[in-house]
C-alpha cells in the first residue's frame, strides 16, 4: 500500500485515510517524496515553484490528530481532510509566496488568502506548494513562466499545456492528487487535455475569484483540477458557493457535483456536436478519439446531434481583443510603489514615471507585454468601438449561438484541444500559432458557461481530451455525460492516469541504485 | 496594409508605462501587426443592432453596507512595498526636475 499510495484517486486516499488504513503524514510525505524525485533537476518536471513542506506535515499531523482522538471533532472532519493537494501559483496564500509566474512578484508574500484557499485550510487539506504557470497566465504551454518551463510527464520534450502546466502535470505525474487551477481561455481544460488529466472550468462566478490574480476579469475562473471525473467534482463541491468579497459570486446553492459524476446513465442524454469545432486544424488522431468517444457514447444510449455555432469563427478574434484589454487595465496596478518590483532607470531623473516604465520593462516577460500593448491599442481612442466594442458584440453572438445549441442538446461536446502536446519551443516564437491552442475551450469563457475536459485516449502516445460544455449553473450536467464517458473508456481498459509513462530522473535513478 | 507602425507601438508603450528598446519597439510592431490583422475581422462579425456583453452572467451591481470590515494594518499593507517611511508607501518624485 504505501509503495503505490501516491497512485491512489483522492476519493481511495480519502477513504483509506478514514478507515485509519494510512496517515496523512505518510500520504504528505510519499507526495513530497516524489516531488523530490521527480521534480528537480535539469531534466525534472518543475510543476512546483514553492514546495510547502513543514506546513503541509503540519496539516496532516493536525488531521491525524483529530482522526486519532475520534469523536464528534473526528466526525465534523470534511471528507477530504488530510488529502494533499497543490496551488497554481496566481492564486494567494498566506505564509508561501505567490509570484503568479512573474519576475514582478518574485519576492512578493500575500497578506491574505484568496477566498478558495481559506475554504482548503479549513478542510484541512495539506497544502504541498504552488505550481508553475505561464507568468500572470497568458500562455498555452507554460513556457512563459519567468522560472522555466515545466514537463509533460508523458514526455519531457513537450508542454504540460498552459496556463496551468504546472498544476496538471504535478497531478499527472502523481506529485499531487489535487490541484486548483484558473481557466480565463482553456487554461484548466488544455493542460488537463494534453496530460491525460481531468480539469473543470466552472460556471463564472461559481466559485470565488478572490485571491486570483486577475488577468481577465470577465472571463477569469478558478477551477479543479484532478485525475478522475469524481475527484474533479468533489474539489469543485469544497471551493463553490457564494462569497461576498466577490462581487460576482453567484448566490446559488453548491450541487452534489460528487454524486453527478458518479452517474454512468447516459441513456436519452442529447449530446451535441459542435459543427465549428472539429476538423480542419485539428491532427487525424485527435479526431479519432473524438469519433471513439461519441460512438462509445451513442451506443450507451446517448442522442448525439450536430449543434451549429457559426459565430464560434469569430471567438478567437473576439477573446484576443476583450482579454488583453482587460488585462492591460488589471496589470496596471504594477507600478513599483505598491508591492512588487521596483527598478530604477540607468541614467536620467528618477521620477515615478521613469521608474515605472524601467519597473514594468525588467519585472514583465515578453508575452505579457505584448499583452498589455496590444489591449492598450484596442482600448485606444479611434479603435475602441471597432475592437473592443465589436468583440464585445461577437460575444452576445457567441451567447446567443450557445442557447440555441442547448434548445437543441443537453449537453455539448468537442475536443478539448486540436492538438496533442507539442513540443517545447514549437511556437514560442509564432504567438498567433500558440493562440490557436484555445481555438475550442474560448467561447466557453466568453458566454460564461461550465466545460469539463477529461481524458479519451492516447494519439502518438500522447493524451487527447475530450470537452463537455452546459449551460450556465448547469455544472453537475458536465459531470454527468464526463463520468459517464470515463466509465465507457475505462471499462475494459486502465485509465490514462494509471497508464503515463514511468519517469527517469537523476532522483529516481540515484534511489534506485 | 500595416496595421500598426513602430511609432504606434513606441506611443502605446508610453500610454502602457513599459519603457522599451528600439529592438523590442521593431519586433513588436511586427508581432502586433500579424495579430491585429487576424483578429480586426470582428467588427465586420457584428452591426449596430447587436448589444454588447461585458459581463458574462445577468448581474446587478452588488452593494456592501457601509461598515468597517476586515482591513489591513499599516504593516501588512507596507509589508511588500519597494520603499516606505513613516508608516507610508514612498514614491519617487511626481514632477521632473525641469
Amino acid at each position: 500500500m504505501t509503495a503505490d499510495m501516491t497512485r491512489l484517486t483522492a476519493v481511495q486516499m480519502a477513504e483509506a485515510l478514514r478507515v485509519g488504513e494510512i496517515t496523512s503524514v505518510d500520504l504528505v510525505r510519499a507526495h513530497l517524496d516524489r516531488i523530490d524525485a521527480v521534480d528537480g533537476g535539469e531534466a525534472g518536471l518543475n510543476a512546483f515553484l514553492h514546495v510547502s513542506r513543514d506546513e503541509a506535515l503540519a496539516t496532516a499531523e493536525e488531521v491525524d490528530a483529530i482522526r486519532a482522538a475520534g469523536g464528534a471533532e473526528a466526525e465534523a472532519l470534511h471528507p477530504l481532510a488530510g488529502v494533499p493537494i497543490a496551488i497554481k501559483d496566481l492564486i494567494v496564500t498566506v505564509g508561501q509566496p505567490t509570484t503568479a509566474g512573474s519576475k514582478m512578484l518574485e519576492d512578493w508574500m500575500s497578506p491574505y488568502d484568496a477566498t478558495v484557499v481559506e475554504r482548503i485550510r479549513a478542510a484541512k487539506l495539506p497544502i504541498l506548494g504552488k505550481t508553475n504557470l505561464d507568468e500572470f497566465a497568458m500562455g498555452s504551454s507554460t513556457e512563459h513562466s519567468a522560472y522555466g518551463v515545466t514537463r509533460n510527464p508523458w514526455d519531457t520534450d513537450r508542454i504540460p499545456g498552459g496556463s496551468g502546466g504546472g498544476s496538471a502535470a504535478a497531478v499527472a505525474a502523481f506529485e499531487a492528487p489535487l490541484a486548483l487551477g484558473t481557466d480565463t481561455g482553456g487554461s484548466i481544460r488544455q493542460p488537463g487535455a494534453v496530460t491525460g488529466t481531468v480539469g473543470t472550468k466552472p460556471t463564472y462566478g461559481s466559485v470565488s475569484r478572490y485571491g486570483a490574480i486577475a488577468m481577465a476579469s470577465s472571463l477569469d475562473q478558478i477551477g479543479p483540477v484532478a485525475r478522475t471525473t469524481e475527484d474533479a467534482a468533489l474539489l469543485h463541491e469544497l471551493i463553490a458557493g457564494h462569497d461576498p468579497k466577490d462581487s460576482t459570486s453567484l448566490p446559488d446553492e453548491v450541487p452534489a457535483f460528487g454524486e453527478a459524476a458518479r452517474t454512468t446513465d447516459v441513456s436519452g442524454l442529447r449530446i451535441g456536436v459542435i459543427k465549428q469545432l472539429q476538423g480542419e486544424g485539428y491532427q487525424d488522431g485527435v479526431l479519432a478519439r473524438f469519433q471513439e468517444s461519441l460512438d462509445a457514447l451513442r451506443e450507451a444510449g446517448a442522442e448525439i446531434v450536430e449543434v451549429d455555432c457559426p459565430s464560434f469563427e469569430h471567438a478567437l478574434s473576439a477573446y484576443y481583443l476583450i482579454m488583453p484589454s482587460e488585462a492591460s487595465s488589471n496589470l496596471a496596478r504594477f507600478d513599483g510603489v505598491r508591492y512588487g518590483a521596483r527598478v530604477e532607470p540607468e541614467d536620467g531623473p528618477l521620477t515615478i514615471e521613469r521608474v515605472m516604465g524601467a519597473t514594468r520593462a525588467a519585472g514583465f516577460g515578453d508575452e505579457v507585454k505584448r499583452r498589455i500593448i496590444l489591449g492598450t491599442y484596442a482600448l485606444s481612442a479611434g479603435y475602441y468601438d471597432a475592437y473592443y466594442g465589436s468583440a464585445q458584440k461577437v460575444r452576445t453572438l457567441i451567447q446567443r449561438d450557445f442557447a440555441a445549441a442547448f434548445e437543441q442538446a443537453d449537453v455539448l461536446i468537442s475536443p478539448t484541444a486540436p492538438t496533442v502536446a507539442f513540443p517545447l519551443g514549437e511556437k514560442l516564437d509564432d504567438p498567433l500559432a500558440m493562440y490557436l491552442n484555445d481555438v475550442a475551450t474560448i467561447p466557453a469563457n466568453l458566454a460564461g458557461i461550465p466545460g469539463i475536459s477529461v481524458p479519451g485516449g492516447l494519439s502518438d502516445g500522447l493524451p487527447v481530451g475530450i470537452q463537455f460544455l452546459a449551460p450556465a449553473r448547469e455544472d453537475a450536467r458536465a459531470y454527468r455525460a464526463a463520468g459517464a464517458l470515463e466509465t465507457l473508456l475505462t471499462a475494459d481498459a486502465e485509465p490514462l492516469w494509471a497508464q503515463a509513462p514511468e519517469l527517469s530522473t537523476a532522483a529516481a535513478q540515484t534511489a534506485g541504485e | 496594409m500595416s496595421e500598426i507602425s513602430r511609432a504606434d507601438v513606441e506611443h502605446l508603450a508610453k500610454l502602457a508605462h513599459i519603457s522599451m528598446t528600439d529592438e523590442e519597439l521593431t519586433t513588436m510592431a511586427g508581432e502586433l501587426d500579424v495579430i491585429v490583422d487576424s483578429v480586426k475581422k470582428v467588427s465586420e462579425a457584428v452591426d449596430a443592432e447587436v448589444p454588447a456583453t461585458s459581463h458574462p452572467l445577468p448581474l446587478t451591481n452588488v452593494f456592501r453596507r457601509d461598515e468597517v470590515g476586515e482591513v489591513f494594518t499599516a504593516e501588512q499593507a507596507l509589508s511588500n512595498a519597494p520603499d516606505a517611511e513613516d508608516g507610508r508607501f514612498k514614491v519617487p518624485a511626481i514632477l521632473d526636475e525641469e
